[in-house]
């Protein structure tokens, strides 16, 4: 009974060890990734140290047992989204360094550090005198109780969160189509042009060498 | 009865059309257009006078009412008519000498550029003055006070590119403006006593004195502006800067009446209060010794005829307020035909002699307008009060009247009929008879390029047709027209006619002894004949008498200048004051201190649009800041 | 027993508050644009830690729209972003700056 006791003791209190220290490594990661974009020259290091502070997200995210948001996290953002810059700046070649110290407008660094340290110590400080969250709890469903995560989270998105979700469908096409037409290179067509312009297009490919002439 | 409602309706449907269609119509149609209009008003006025004249003396007035104007609460102001004796017979000679009028302009605006704008005047003019005459409330009757008003300001200015009629238009409009000040108090002194405008309401109501003598004296304080009286008459003579056929039509023959018709009417409200009574006689008879006076010495042909129309008024309130109304009344009517008749013929002239005004440079044209001279004669003797012409026996009547109030006004009103004698001998010997003395003027103008003068063979020539049948039937009208009122044989149609208006009660019957009139008129006639004698004597030879015409006289004793001095100098100043100071300085000031301050901020702020968009930034930085701070505070609380 | 939600909450605050620091400071514009998903996921993990503490499902759900429109957003910043490179090579947020009174 006693070993039993202890044991589940134990496990109790090796639960609650795991849970910090899931918690401490998952901030760790979160805090040197943010602080290795902010602070790194080079665009494909701030993008790298991106991903780590996004697996620190998904650590703790499962930490508190949001498993789905987890495994999203991870294949959305640390597997597409990043990639995609990635992507952007080789496709751009812009991977050289940021001359981090020249900053043409005066007071922007200050101010904005001063600004961000103003900020933290303002929550910090309602942190102490007020309560952290306020409100009723399990409005759209418990998120305890019997039943995975993905089920629940599943069903709250496709009973209560039908329209919202519907409408994100949209979002997500209307963003592609607006991604086409804007890295879309425009060439307009000679009814589009006035006669001015037409005469200027055809003088300019007359007298451009054909080597370096510009089809596009 | 229905054809009432036509009679200001037909001069307002001709109105509305030539304003808006005026352009369209060619030259003559369009005053033809007006001529058929006022001709129908006057036909729809003689079937409605007909109808009433079947009906007893006491059912004479019958109210039409055409809408309700002014509905708030307890005041209610109809558009409404009322026909009765006295504003049919206004309506009579409104649209009879105004039809007349019309009829002649066709002829005398030919060729004027604006020449249907004139049409659209004289219609508008001739419904205001139906309104006037034909309203059965005091407001409604003031609409139409107003845009008799409006009509004469747009007419007399209506040569508006000649600087001197610009100014003459302006000066009429604003002297008139102080009489209607007057007339305007007396609608509010209306309202607050009754409650009503109504002059059925009104005018049977019993007045305390000093109330009836207020009402009373502002309400000939109106009729002082629109009738030209002193010390409002300057603006008439000034206002012949307009075309001739105006300066008969509304300033001779109807607008300048509307006074005489106010006091008319208004009789049961002045005969409360002698005091006003004793003003209104007082004053017609000054005004009607001064303007003779001045009447003597001008020399354009149409100051001389506004001089006497001011003479003319003034005897009328001399009637009116020594007490016989019809005898006021009587003396409008026969003014109405002579003195358009005078206008006419004057215009007539001034045709002829291609927009010569002056005197001195006419003469002997008696050879030339054979029917033009016969009409003026006939005028200028009616004027001249001779028997049997009309004005004798008006003239007559009001002397009597003034004999019974007051000898010592008679005795204004004799001087005044020798005067009236005399400057009218001058001005026909000066015109039509002496020397032709336009001859070298002619020349003169000849020389300095005005080429169509007398092209013509260089002999003045006799106007169109459209011109002299208007005189023909004037003249005839000057002639037999005292037949209207004559004071014997029981011919006394007008008395008898306006009798229900003026009760014993309002205007209480006097008795002249038969042996006083016959002196009357006698002592009158031969005052009338000295006169013209007098002017014949002085006349016949010289055209220059220096003598004879002082300075003072020519300049209207220096009261124009004397109050354009002591009135206009200061008010300018003060204006002056005003625009350039107050408002120039402290009111745009302020404006431009307001606009200035936003210019001067917006240069200023702008520096914050640094276009960086990571200033921006910052600013929304800044701001979640604040926002969190302010929401520590309210936790805290 | 797990770790008090304050801990998280914190954590948050401060990654917020790194990558608006990062926002103001930096002028690259993919780096800008990646500070900004700080931000995002900063409030991503609020929502999931509210979530925990309210018992309420519904603060997934948010982050889960939260992700959406986040990819949404990559990609239509991304294309404008690569529009104004191709204009001008070497192009950081200060180089546009037109648009100001």
């Amino acid at each position: 009974m006693l070993a039993a006791l202890l044991a589940d003791s134990s496990g109790q209190a090796l639960a609650h060890a795991s849970a910090w220290a899931v918690f401490a490594v998952g901030a760790a990661m979160i805090l040197t990734g943010a602080l290795g974009v902010v602070l790194l020259r080079n665009p494909v290091h701030c993008a790298l140290m991106l991903v780590i502070t996004l697996f620190g997200i998904a650590l703790e995210f499962i930490d508190q047992s949001a498993d789905f948001l987890a495994a999203v996290q991870i294949i959305v953002y640390a597997g597409a989204v990043v990639i995609l810059f990635l992507f952007v700046i080789m496709f751009l070649g812009v991977d050289r360094k940021e001359a981090i110290s020249a900053e043409p407008t005066r007071f922007q660094r200050p101010l904005a550090v001063l600004l961000g340290v103003v900020a933290l110590v303002e929550i910090l400080a309602l942190s102490r005198i007020d309560h952290w969250s306020a409100g009723t709890p399990s409005q759209s469903g418990a998120l305890s109780g019997p039943g995975s995560n993905v089920q629940k989270l599943g069903q709250a998105i496709y009973t209560g969160y039908l329209l919202p979700f519907e409408m994100t469908a949209a979002l997500l096409v209307i963003a592609v189509v607006a991604a086409v037409v804007l890295s879309r290179r425009h060439q307009p067509s000679a009814s589009e042009m006035s006669e001015l312009d037409q005469e200027e297009l055809l003088s300019a490919r007359r007298f451009t060498p054909p080597d370096q002439g510009d089809q596009s | 009865m229905n054809a009432a409602y036509l009679i200001p309706a037909l001069p307002l449907i001709g109105a509305i059309v030539l304003l808006f269609g005026g352009r369209r119509l060619r030259e003559p149609l369009s005053g033809w257009l007006a001529t058929i209009m006022a001709v129908g008003s006057f036909v729809a006025t003689v079937i409605v006078w007909v109808s009433l004249l079947g009906k007893q003396a006491s059912a004479r007035s019958i109210d039409k009412n055409i809408f309700t104007w002014v509905p708030v609460n307890s005041l209610h102001v109809n558009a409404g008519l009322q026909l009765d004796p006295l504003s049919i017979l206004w309506c009579l000679f409104v649209t009879g000498v105004g039809s007349l009028i019309t009829l002649y302009s066709i002829g005398y605006m030919h060729g004027d550029p604006s020449f249907s704008r004139f049409f659209f005047l004289l219609n508008a003019f001739v419904f205001s003055m139906i309104v006037l005459v034909l309203a059965d409330n005091y407001l409604f009757s003031f609409f139409g006070w107003e845009g008799v008003g409006f009509c004469s300001y747009g007419l007399i200015g209506f040569w508006f590119d000649r600087d001197t009629a610009a100014v003459a238009a302006k000066k009429a409009f604003v002297t008139n403006r102080v009489g209607d000040y007057g007339f305007m108090i007396a609608l509010f002194l209306l309202f607050q006593h009754f409650g009503s405008f109504n002059y059925r309401d009104v005018l049977h109501s019993h007045l305390s004195g000093s109330f009836a003598t207020g009402l009373a004296l502002m309400l000939f304080l109106g009729a002082v502006g629109k009738s030209a009286q002193i010390p409002l008459y300057m603006w008439l003579p000034d206002a012949m800067e307009g075309p001739t056929p105006v300066s008969a039509l509304i300033h001779a023959a109807t607008m300048v009446t509307a006074g005489v018709y106010l006091v008319a009417r208004s009789a049961p409200i002045i005969h409360f209060s002698s005091a006003a009574q004793w003003t209104i006689s007082i004053i017609g008879a000054a005004t009607a010794l001064l303007a003779a006076t001045i009447a003597c010495n001008q020399n354009d042909i149409k100051r001389v005829l506004a001089y006497s129309t001011v003479s003319q008024l003034g005897y009328m309130f001399l009637g009116e307020g020594s007490g016989d109304y019809g005898a006021g009344i009587y003396h409008t009517v026969m003014h109405a035909f002579f003195k358009a008749l005078l206008f006419l013929s004057a215009g007539a002239v001034i045709h002829a002699l291609h927009d010569e005004q002056n005197m001195k440079r006419m003469g002997n044209l008696r050879r030339y307008l054979p029917i033009t001279f016969p009409a003026f004669m006939i005028g200028f003797l009616a004027l001249a009060a001779i028997p049997p012409f009309d004005g004798f026996w008006s003239k007559d009547a009001i002397l009597a009247a003034a004999w019974h109030k007051s000898p010592a006004l008679w005795a204004v009103g004799v001087l005044t009929a020798f005067l009236t004698a005399y400057y009218m001998t001058r001005q026909v010997v000066l015109v039509f008879f002496g020397q032709s003395r336009w001859f070298d003027h002619a020349k003169e103008r000849g020389a300095a390029g005005d080429h169509h003068v007398y092209e013509a063979g260089g002999v003045p020539h006799e106007a169109p047709a459209t011109m002299t049948v208007p005189l023909v039937i004037l003249a005839a009208a000057s002639v037999l027209g005292w037949l209207l009122d004559a004071p014997f044989g029981g011919l006394d149609f007008i008395n008898k006619w306006l009798a229900p208006l003026f009760p014993p009660t309002v205007a209480p019957a006097f008795s002249v002894a038969t042996g006083t009139k016959w002196l009357i008129g006698l002592v009158s006639v031969a005052f009338a004949l000295a006169g013209l004698a007098s002017g014949v004597a002085a006349w016949r030879r010289a055209v220059d008498r220096p003598r004879l015409e002082p300075a003072v006289l020519e300049h209207a004793w220096y009261i124009d200048e004397g109050v354009s001095r002591t009135v206009a100098g200061p008010l300018t100043r003060m204006a002056n004051t005003f625009s350039f100071v107050i408002d120039g300085r402290l009111v745009d000031g302020l404006v431009r201190a307001v606009s200035g301050s936003f210019a001067a901020s917006g240069r200023q702020l702008r520096r914050v649009q640094t276009g960086y968009v990571r200033n921006y930034a910052l600013g929304i930085s800044a701001g979640a800041v604040i926002i969190l701070f302010y929401v520590s505070l309210r936790a805290g609380s | 027993m797990s770790v008090p939600s304050a801990w998280y909450l914190v954590l948050a605050a401060v990654l917020f508050g790194l990558g608006a620091t990062g926002l103001l400071i930096r002028r690259n514009v993919l780096v800008m644009f990646m500070c900004i998903e700080l931000m995002l996921n900063a409030v991503n993990l609020t929502f999931v830690t509210f979530s925990r503490d309210l018992n309420d499902i519904g603060g997934q759900v948010n982050v889960f729209f939260v992700l959406v429109v986040a990819a949404a957003e990559v990609v239509v910043g991304l294309a404008i972003i690569v529009a104004m490179f191709r204009r001008r090579a070497a192009a950081t947020a200060d180089d546009i700056h037109i648009l100001k009174g």
